[in-house]
């Protein structure tokens, strides 16, 4: 059940430093598109602007025009708006430090209102079980607090917690950069089943990842989106030279 | 160049440091040590002052009743006590949520130069001596009311606990990392929901510390309630009347000329301190167990 | 993958995700206010100084225009003949936070260096606790200590020892009472080591290790190090911290009232006893009857608040240049 999204002429700053130049890109709804290229290319920028965190930065600005759907994301609804129908996973796990397990996924619905207390249980078990947690900690979810489990864990508790306010866009920026080999394996997987319901857009610096999960591919430099085409024709010939450079690892 | 380090005597380098260098270690190392020596003996003494004269005195009657008239043996300061509790308590309803305000506004809103100003503006007066606030609480309330109150004495504390409860609340919320808030925007959690039920929440542990803090502050302060809570001999419990507090007393009967006066002032003092190492040493305890930190 | 494939669960979401179940609407509002809540707690902060130069102002307006500036230059303080002159307090505050700083500058730095450079590394928390908690005595204690125990010291042992060997000096004439300027500065000494010493150790730390150890590996001695490499680098710092005592024992009440004598008048004598103007305040505004007097008291109140001010902005600089704005701590 997730959604397309357009992106038209984006660009982005920091203060007067500019970071994104007239991004166009189309996210096609139920795939997992990958966003890769070299440190400092304006890829995590990119993700953050589809939800409008980039703005939490202070002095940071964006134009353009981006939708979700048949939603205007910069025009028309509040940020805080746009950001319940969009979940979002960071490089690091941060799960709440004071909550218990149930109420880290439980947060984002109840801090938004919603209190019916059978309902939550029942989205809680469904989120946890989405994210291959619900085995793990379904006997302690109430006592153990969400900062005790190992960050593998944590960081399939903070996609829970993004699952369980159903948005129809999940944003991932770097989930498994720090996770170990097991853990990242597990999350590729989870992210293999939910780009069926949802519109999965990740940020990696790790091609192979790239390719295994994603089904398009976007390659940006230097703040500019370079080419964007299926992976695997971004990963065996692709049409610009910067890109072939930067997947034979001549640079990045 | 090889002639130049030749320059250099051969025994520069292998003699043994200059017995002058030697012994100005020494002399060094030794008025270090005598410092604090002599730092320590001031402390050693007023402790052991306190424990000596203070601790015979402490017994139920003083704790419970308050005092006798002037010549008459025994009475205590429970007045005083509860007095102190009184305006700690007023003086709270106030300085507490403005320094909590004040300093969510510095850590979520004010990192800016007007933001700098009002942390400039409170470091500056947690440095105004506290008889000057009780002369500013005078003028608002006492002249007002035309008579002194723990009302009076409640604003004077206030003002002094406003600009320390700010800084200290600042301080612990900075300690929350941003990524804990950006996971509630991210779940398209508003700005003020995040702000008190995710950053303040997680700091809850720093901000009451930097409360008891300031409380263990104000609470041995005896001029600012000079002229506003002014003292009682009686129990008061109304607002609007002159109220004891602790300091007020120990004072009082320090300055005295009563021997009984005097005993009852070393017990009163050895109260105070005991509750301020009391809250200080909580304090230390749970920072070192890491109850203070904004995240695990 | 781990566990039984989550087939279900996930077609069970896509039923509810149909019928949204946060409510949409809402308005910026609660932020809004929030914020606006937020920065009138801040500009509180504001309105604190103002609230104080205002009243302190205004009540000492009297006064003003009846001495104008001479008031700090004369010396007659009369109630009942309604003629009012700040000079013996303010002569009396200068001297005894003077006298207090020689003794105590010395006395703190020299803690600060044995704790930052000299000290084994289990005894430096506890020394850094029992100056801290030094810092926390309330004033009336050590006032009531130094009535009973400091007092009667001076006048026994340390006056007359004092007049016998310095006497020359003309700073220790006059019967030894014990109470008096010097009993006022040795108290006022001891409340601000705490102070200057966390400050000294604070810049002290802050000094990189590569430059201590530059200076060590060209075969300097430890205290050629910390003189050089240390004291040299913080000094702004401890100038801060020194002043910052400074402030503190300008405004300092209690202690000094309770021991100082209490008498406006100029000495030169240390044995004598004085005035500050901080005492004044503490002993005669709840008595003061008439106008005049209580805008004079006020006065004397918005020149302290006006010196301590100045001192603590000039501290807080120093300090900052070499802390760079950490926040500083609230002196608890």
């Amino acid at each position: 059940m997730g959604v397309g999204i357009q992106v038209d002429k984006l660009s982005a700053w920091f203060g007067k430093t500019q970071a994104l130049y007239d991004i166009n890109m189309t996210v096609q709804a139920n795939h997992a598109t990958a966003v890769i290229g070299p440190s400092g290319c304006g890829k995590s920028t990119f993700v953050r602007c589809l939800n409008r965190m980039h703005e939490t930065i202070p002095d940071a600005r964006a134009t353009g025009r981006v939708r979700i759907g048949e939603v205007d994301v910069y025009n028309g609804t509040s940020a805080t708006h746009i950001r319940r129908r969009i979940g979002m996973v960071f490089q690091k796990p941060n799960p709440f430090p004071t909550m218990s397990i149930y109420g880290n996924v439980a947060a984002g619905l109840k801090l938004n209102g919603f209190h019916d207390r059978k309902r939550l249980d029942e989205i809680v078990e469904r989120s946890l079980l989405a994210s291959a947690l619900w085995e793990e900690v379904k006997d302690v979810m109430h006592k153990k607090s969400g900062a005790s489990l190992s960050g593998g864990q944590q960081q399939r508790l903070c996609i829970a917690r993004a699952l369980a306010v159903q948005p129809e866009v999940l944003l991932m920026d770097e989930p498994c950069s720090a996770l170990d080999p097991i853990s990242t394996g597990k999350i590729e997987e989870l992210i293999f089943q939910l780009k069926e319901r949802f519109t999965i857009v990740i940020v990696t610096h790790n091609m192979q990842q790239a390719s295994r999960v994603a089904e398009f591919t976007g390659f940006f430099l230097l703040g500019k989106l370079i080419e964007f085409d299926k992976t695997e024709k971004i990963f065996t010939t692709p049409s610009d030279k910067r890109t072939e450079d930067y997947i034979t690892g001549r640079f990045g | 160049m090889p002639e130049a380090l030749a320059a250099t005597p051969a025994d520069f380098v292998t003699a043994p440091i200059s017995l002058r260098r030697r012994i100005t270690d020494y002399l060094a190392t030794g008025a270090a040590v005598s410092a604090v020596i002599m730092v320590l003996v001031p402390l050693a003494a007023v402790f052991g002052y306190l424990v000596y004269r203070g601790i015979g005195s402490i017994n139920w009657a003083f704790l419970t009743q308050t005092p006798k008239p002037v010549g008459e043996a025994g009475g205590g300061m429970a007045n005083a006590i509860a007095g102190s509790v009184l305006i700690l308590l007023i003086g709270s309803t106030v300085g507490v949520p403005a320094g909590i305000g004040a300093g969510i506004y510095l850590a979520e809103y004010g990192r800016n130069r007007f933001g700098d100003l009002i942390r400039f503006t409170a470091d500056v007066l947690n440095g105004v001596p506290s008889i000057i606030v009780g002369i500013v609480a005078y003028g608002l309330v006492v002249l007002v009311q035309k008579h002194f109150s723990a009302l009076a004495g409640g604003v004077a504390l206030a003002i002094m606990m406003i600009p320390t409860i700010t800084r200290t609340t600042e301080e612990m919320l900075l300690l929350v990392p941003t990524v804990t808030r950006e996971a509630a925007y991210g779940l398209g959690v508003s700005r003020w929901r995040t702000t008190l039920s995710i950053t303040l929440r997680t700091a809850t542990s720093g901000v009451i510390t930097g409360i008891m803090l300031a409380f263990a502050r104000v609470a041995g302060e005896t001029a600012p309630l000079l002229f506003t809570a002014f003292g009682n001999q009686f129990w008061n419990w109304r607002i609007n009347q002159p109220t004891a507090a602790l300091p007020l007393q120990i004072f009082t009967y320090a300055i005295s000329p009563f021997d009984e006066w005097h005993r009852q002032a070393w017990a009163g003092a050895l109260i105070l301190i005991v509750l301020i190492v009391i809250s200080i040493s909580a304090v230390r305890i749970a920072a070192s167990r890491g109850m203070l930190k904004g995240a695990n | 993958m781990t566990g039984p494939q989550p087939v279900e669960p996930m077609e069970v979401v896509a039923e509810v995700q149909s019928a949204p179940l946060i409510k949409m609407g809402g308005s910026l509002w609660p932020d809004r206010l929030f914020s606006w809540a937020m920065l009138a707690c801040g500009v509180s902060v504001l309105a604190l100084v103002g609230l104080i130069i205002f009243e302190l102002s205004t009540k000492s307006g009297l006064s003003w225009h009846a001495f104008g500036w001479r008031f700090f230059f004369r010396s007659e303080w009369d109630p009942v003949n309604d003629q009012y002159g700040a000079f013996p307090f303010v002569y009396g505050t200068i001297v005894s936070s003077l006298l207090a700083l020689i003794l105590a500058v010395p006395l703190a730095v020299g803690v600060a260096v044995f704790i930052t450079e000299m000290s084994p590394t289990w005894l430096r928390g506890p020394l850094a606790f029992t100056t801290e908690l030094l810092a926390a005595i309330p004033s009336v204690i050590y006032g009531l200590w130094a009535i009973f125990v400091l007092v009667p010291l001076l006048r026994e042992y340390l006056q007359p020892w004092l007049a016998k060997y310095f006497g020359w000096t003309g700073l220790f004439e006059g019967p030894p009472y014990g109470i008096g300027m010097l009993a006022a500065g040795i108290i006022l000494a001891i409340m601000i080591v705490p102070i200057i010493s966390s400050i000294t150790r604070e810049v002290m730390t802050a000094v990189p290790q590569q430059q201590r150890e530059a200076v060590l590996a060209l075969g300097a001695t430890r205290w050629e190090m910390i003189r050089t490499a240390v004291l040299r680098n913080a000094r702004a710092g401890i100038m801060g911290g020194i002043i910052l005592g400074l402030g503190r024992a300008l405004g300092e009440t209690m202690a000094v009232t309770m021991v100082i004598g209490n008498r406006a008048e100029i000495a030169k004598s240390l044995f004598a006893p004085g005035y500050t103007m901080a005492s004044v305040l503490a002993n005669e505004f709840s008595e003061a009857s008439g106008d005049l007097y209580l805008s004079a008291l006020v006065e004397v109140g918005l020149a302290l608040f006006l010196v301590t001010i100045i001192v603590n902005i000039l501290a807080q600089f120093l300090v900052w240049t070499v802390t760079r704005g950490t926040p500083a701590r609230g002196n608890a």
